[in-house]
């Protein structure tokens, strides 16, 4: 007995029988394409070994498609001793491109931040995208000089260029029920090795509360040493939040979403016990690992010994009063 | 052919001890290029890490070198490589002693109140200064004297030398953020070099059991 069957496939979804019996070409192209993309990445890896030695001409060449426009110098920080731009480039946490300090700045050579389109979601008004060309002209860019203090017990002083947050959060137009914002990180596996590996749970995924990411000092910076991010600090846009640890500076961010309910950010699930969502600088509060009530500060030598760690990294004066009543033993 | 007979030969004495004076240089080779790159300004951004960083790994290097003889001998049947323990032992003590010296003085400048603070507070630190104390009898009493004068309590001394090892491994371990790998392959050498110990001590006690029953079965017969 036969039973027939009543087929769902429309007429139109067939595939055309001269297509189909391309197919085998089909194939055959695809299999010569593969061969000529690893033959392509082959070369480019050779072109990545030699710009190591050489200048760069690669990143020259990404250079050029967007120049830092003109910036003003401001009062932040002009007191402070500068670390090197060697040092601010070469010695980067950016598990994306490796674990190691020195991997980012080979690993991200041939990192391609343009185009670059950041999209806005959740809690706003209308979800939105915006490039990076447009970003850099929605407020006047500034350099600032701000300190920045690694969880690990280091610390530099580097001469960001950037806007205030709060800025580009006016253009995002957040409505009422938005409390928190949360930064996403790229994740490209074919751009960024480390993101093959489980280390973390990619995207990296950073946040801050409304007033903490509305606070004049937060800045999202598109430049340091007065020129365009360095593909290893974060290009082309990251956040500086010069009161936390590092880690809360999201880097190549891709994503804002306003939220109601604290995001859970990368870093807390990957050491609830070790790291929280405030991470403000505290040398009362001990972490597991690293002394926090004092740092080495990044280019003083082998024989410079630590410095005292401040509270809120020394940004007590502009931040203190958004935590007044706040436990931060347990917010940590 | 001949390689193979060659590594089969025992050294003579003078043999040996050019192939120990090869091996103290080598051993010497991660110092040296500390204090060359010292000078020639190459000790990465954060240099008070990464020389805490470098000698700690050749500490723990070391310390598995010297710990892998026993299995050479056990594996392959090598006894002479035996006569390099001592020397290796005291090259992990070096290490380990530059280590604990740089740690205390370019680091926390002999600031004792942040010093303890630390020991006590940061369970890799802990367990990392235990590993070092522990060291410091072995190294006293690694020379003939002391080992004629202690004889079966030496060798019971200087079985802590696994404890060490284990507690380097664990010190690697805790201090390392989230990237373990690096960790995680010395503590799988260790764990195949403490388990080729395993594995000969068991089957040592079998085959001894193995005997005592078989005569216990012939007198019974």
């Amino acid at each position: 007995m036969i039973i027939q069957q009543k087929t769902d496939i429309l007429p139109s979804e067939i595939t055309p029988k001269e297509v189909f019996e391309n197919r085998r070409h089909f194939i055959k192209q695809a299999g010569f394409g593969l061969l000529a993309t690893s033959a392509l990445a082959q070369t480019n890896l050779l072109f990545a070994a030699d710009a190591t030695r050489s200048n760069a001409p690669i990143g020259k060449a990404s250079k050029s498609l967007l120049s830092l426009p003109n910036f003003t110098k401001t009062a932040y920080g002009k007191d402070e001793k500068l670390t090197s731009y060697d040092d601010v480039t070469t010695y980067n946490n950016f598990y994306e491109f490796g674990t190691g300090k020195g991997e980012p700045a080979t690993n991200a050579k041939l990192f391609k931040p343009h185009p670059w389109t950041i999209s806005i979601e959740g809690e706003v008004k209308k979800n939105k995208t915006i490039s990076i060309e447009d970003i850099v002209k929605l407020a006047p860019l500034e350099e600032r000089i701000y300190r920045m203090r690694c969880v690990e017990g280091w610390s530099m002083v580097i001469p960001w260029v950037g806007f205030p947050l709060a800025q580009l959060i006016k253009w995002a137009e957040p409505n009422t029920n938005a409390k928190y914002i949360e930064f996403v990180s790229l994740a490209d596996t074919q751009q960024m090795p480390g993101v093959n590996l489980p280390i973390l749970d990619w995207p990296y995924t950073e946040g801050l509360r409304m007033d903490e990411a509305m606070n004049p000092l937060t800045l999202m910076a598109v430049g340091l040493y007065g020129e365009k991010l360095p593909n290893q600090n974060g290009a082309p846009m990251r956040l500086v939040v010069p009161w936390k640890y590092g880690f809360k500076g999201a880097k190549s961010i891709v994503k804002i979403r306003f939220t109601e309910k604290m995001p859970i950010t990368t870093w807390m699930k990957a050491g609830p016990k070790e790291y929280g969502f405030y991470a403000n600088v505290n040398p009362q509060v001990e972490h597991p690992r690293w002394t926090q009530s004092s740092e080495k500060r990044i280019g003083a030598g082998l024989f410079a010994g630590r410095i005292k760690t401040q509270m809120f990294n020394g940004y007590t004066e502009q931040v203190g009063q958004m935590y007044a009543g706040l436990d931060l033993r347990k917010h940590f | 052919m001949q390689i193979k007979q060659l590594l089969r030969r025992t050294p003579n004495k003078k043999q040996i001890g050019r192939i120990k004076f090869v091996l103290f240089v080598l051993c010497l080779v991660p110092f040296m290029r500390l204090i060359w790159l010292c000078i020639n300004n190459g000790l990465s951004a954060n240099p008070i890490e990464f020389v805490e960083r470098s000698t700690g790994f050749w500490a723990l290097f070391i310390l598995l070198l010297t710990l892998s003889l026993s299995p050479i001998r056990l594996l392959f049947g090598y006894v002479w490589p035996l006569q390099f323990r001592r020397m290796l032992g005291l090259m992990m003590f070096f290490y380990a002693s530059l280590h604990i010296t740089i740690y205390l003085w370019l680091d926390y400048g002999f600031d004792w109140n942040d010093i303890v603070k630390d020991i006590i507070k940061h369970p890799y630190v802990l367990v990392g200064a235990l590993a070092y104390l522990l060291t410091v009898p072995l190294a006293l009493t690694s020379n003939q004297y002391m080992m004629q004068k202690l004889r079966e309590r030496w060798k019971q001394l200087h079985l802590t030398v696994y404890l060490i090892a284990i507690l380097g491994v664990v010190h690697f371990w805790w201090l390392v953020k989230k990237d373990i790998r690096e960790p995680l392959f010395y503590a799988v050498v260790l764990g195949l070099l403490l388990g080729v110990r395993l594995f000969y001590k068991l089957r040592q006690i079998k085959s001894k059991s193995e005997k005592i029953r078989k005569m216990k079965l012939s007198l019974s017969v």
